[in-house]
């Protein structure tokens, strides 16, 4: 899939920012969406709504929105803002205000569990987002209640909207939080679709899984990564041209 | 009013399996017979009213039909944006069972005060909005209208109740009229009980009043308030609220919209922030939403003699 092309061409074309973000996922979309979730059956949240333009670019990829769908990126009376709807086809809750996903994730979980439904939950939230309350109560109850269907990732740029996550939250700890609230944790390069695939793959009866998926953000664009102002900025044309030429 | 609830959804969810009960913790002597006949769908989420605001967004859209219980308080405001932003955006059969609108928890204090409860969700589209004012109410939408596709906010008042003048009717988007007269005094919740006792006083007098329960506050009763208000002289609303944003605004909307040229007095709690606290009796009497109270405001309007 050429999620990172897509992404910073329509990021381009509509002006738009939060490509450190998109680009930060893109792998972990790729290696969800290559075998992993099967959307019949499983369900995909993208709690930090805000990185959508790599969901979108990945739905269009696999042809549930069409291209001359995507080009409708962030225009007036598009489905396709900056972030994500329910009404577009592939999206199954809107998102946007962080800390949300967990918890919609969990209540699918323990919902498929009373209906006897297969199936997993995929919950994909940013690091930054750990800051917030809900996903601590959507923690602690996941764990409580063994969801084992529940998978979470956390894309671990380290970076949030003002500051790396370290100088305004130190959440380096996480694996050790998440492990005392009952949640089997695994850790892999968020940008190896092979070691995010297998960490992934396989759950353990009775826990809930927590995948630390190390990234980078604005992975891919040498000036973009491990920069904090690319969480907001568009690019301009010069910017344009040397993102394509490095994505290739 | 909270024991009716649970007898009736017992039934319910012993013929629709769709229905799961969660708690934020509360509820002590009150859910415990839905948790023992419907053990694998009672959850007691913990104090995590936000998080429960979101789960029951996941489980409805997964076809299941939550209802979430809480303090009026917690129930509304904890979790307001998780319930904005699942249950109301993705229009889905969520329930919040808000328990003790007003001062029904009179002594806990103002941060167990629900006085802002109605105007919040009224400002949410496609959120139902019912405040019936006794137990037969209760048993009614319920019975009616539990699986409704929308999200619904059911305020309870604590303490059972029983108004014979009502014999349980209750209808979506209607009021429940008793009696007649030249003023109408519209009301909700546990306030009808002070609307008709005021208004058997009024009758001892030889003042005949409508007493209009507005039960379903959204749907709003449009139509009915219409067809009333357009053959008084004056009406009265009464709500354990704030005047703004509840049955007041909602009626002072409705005569504006129409034209109608009533007069309109807004009962409603007026006490500023950071004042003292007591029992519920003590507070209404305070905010002059007891019969008293409801009896100055008719005299206000200058209708019926001093």
């Amino acid at each position: 899939m050429r999620i990172r092309r897509l992404i910073i061409e329509q990021s381009k074309r509509a002006h738009v920012g939060h490509i450190g973000s998109a680009l930060s996922i893109a792998d972990i979309l790729v290696a969800l969406f290559s075998g992993i979730v099967d959307p019949e059956r499983d369900t995909f949240i993208l709690s930090k709504g805000h990185a959508a333009l790599a969901q979108y670019c990945v739905l269009a990829e696999l042809g549930v929105i069409s291209r001359q769908m995507l080009d409708t990126y962030c225009g007036d009376d598009s489905q396709l803002g900056v972030h994500p709807d329910h009404t577009l086809p592939g999206i199954t809750f809107s998102t946007g205000s962080l800390g949300h996903g967990p918890s919609l994730g969990a209540g699918v979980a323990l919902a498929k569990r009373i209906a006897g439904k297969p199936g997993r939950v995929f919950v994909l939230m940013s690091d930054a987002e750990l800051n917030e309350g809900s996903v601590w109560e959507a923690l602690m109850f996941a764990g409580h209640h063994h969801l084992e269907n529940l998978t979470v990732i956390l894309d671990n740029n380290g970076q949030q909207a003002l500051a790396p996550t370290a100088e305004v939250i130190d959440l380096s700890g996480i694996s050790g939080l998440v492990a005392a609230l009952g949640w089997e944790c695994r850790r892999a390069d968020g940008h190896n679709v092979g070691a995010l695939t297998d960490a992934v793959a396989t759950t353990l009866p009775g826990n809930p899984l927590f995948v630390i998926a190390d990234t980078v953000a604005g992975k891919g664009v040498s000036f973009m990564e491990r920069q904090v102002k690319w969480h907001y900025l568009p690019v301009n044309e010069t910017q344009f041209a040397q993102a394509v030429e490095e994505i290739g | 009013m909270r024991k009716q609830f649970v007898s009736t959804l017992i039934g319910i969810a012993s013929r629709d399996e769709r229905v799961v009960l969660l708690t934020a913790d509360l509820g002590f002597m009150v859910l415990e017979p839905f948790a023992e006949r419907h053990p694998d769908r009672f959850f007691n989420v913990g104090v995590a009213e936000a998080n429960m605001m979101s789960l029951a967004a996941g489980m409805a859209h997964e076809g299941l039909i939550p209802f979430c219980y809480s303090i009026a308080t917690f129930a509304s405001m904890r979790g307001y944006e998780q319930f904005r932003n699942g249950a109301v955006l993705h229009q889905l059969p969520v329930r919040i069972v808000a328990i003790g609108g007003g001062f029904a928890y009179g002594t806990a204090g103002p941060t167990h005060h629900a006085l802002e409860d109605i105007a919040l969700m009224r400002v949410q589209p496609g959120v139902a909005i019912i405040a019936p004012a006794d137990d037969g109410q209760v048993d009614r939408v319920l019975r009616d209208h539990y699986a409704l596709p929308q999200p619904m906010y059911l305020r309870l008042a604590k303490e059972t109740a029983s108004h014979p003048e009502l014999n349980g009717r209750f209808r979506w988007g209607r009021l429940e009229v008793i009696g007649d007269g030249d003023i109408a005094i519209v009301t909700i919740g546990s306030m009808t009980g002070v609307a008709l006792e005021a208004r058997r006083r009024l009758q001892a007098q030889g003042i005949e009043t409508a007493v209009a329960v507005a039960a379903s506050i959204a749907p709003a009763p449009t139509d009915d308030l219409v067809a009333l208000l357009s053959t008084k002289s004056a009406c009265i609303t009464i709500e354990d609220h704030r005047p703004v944003g509840g049955l007041g605004s909602l009626v002072a909307e409705t005569i504006a919209d129409h034209g109608l040229g009533l007069r309109l007095v807004r009962c409603g709690v007026t006490d500023p922030a950071g004042q003292t606290t007591g029992s519920e009796d003590f507070l209404r009497h305070r905010n002059g939403l007891d019969v008293n109270g409801l009896l100055a405001a008719v005299r206000q309007i200058g209708l019926v003699p001093a």
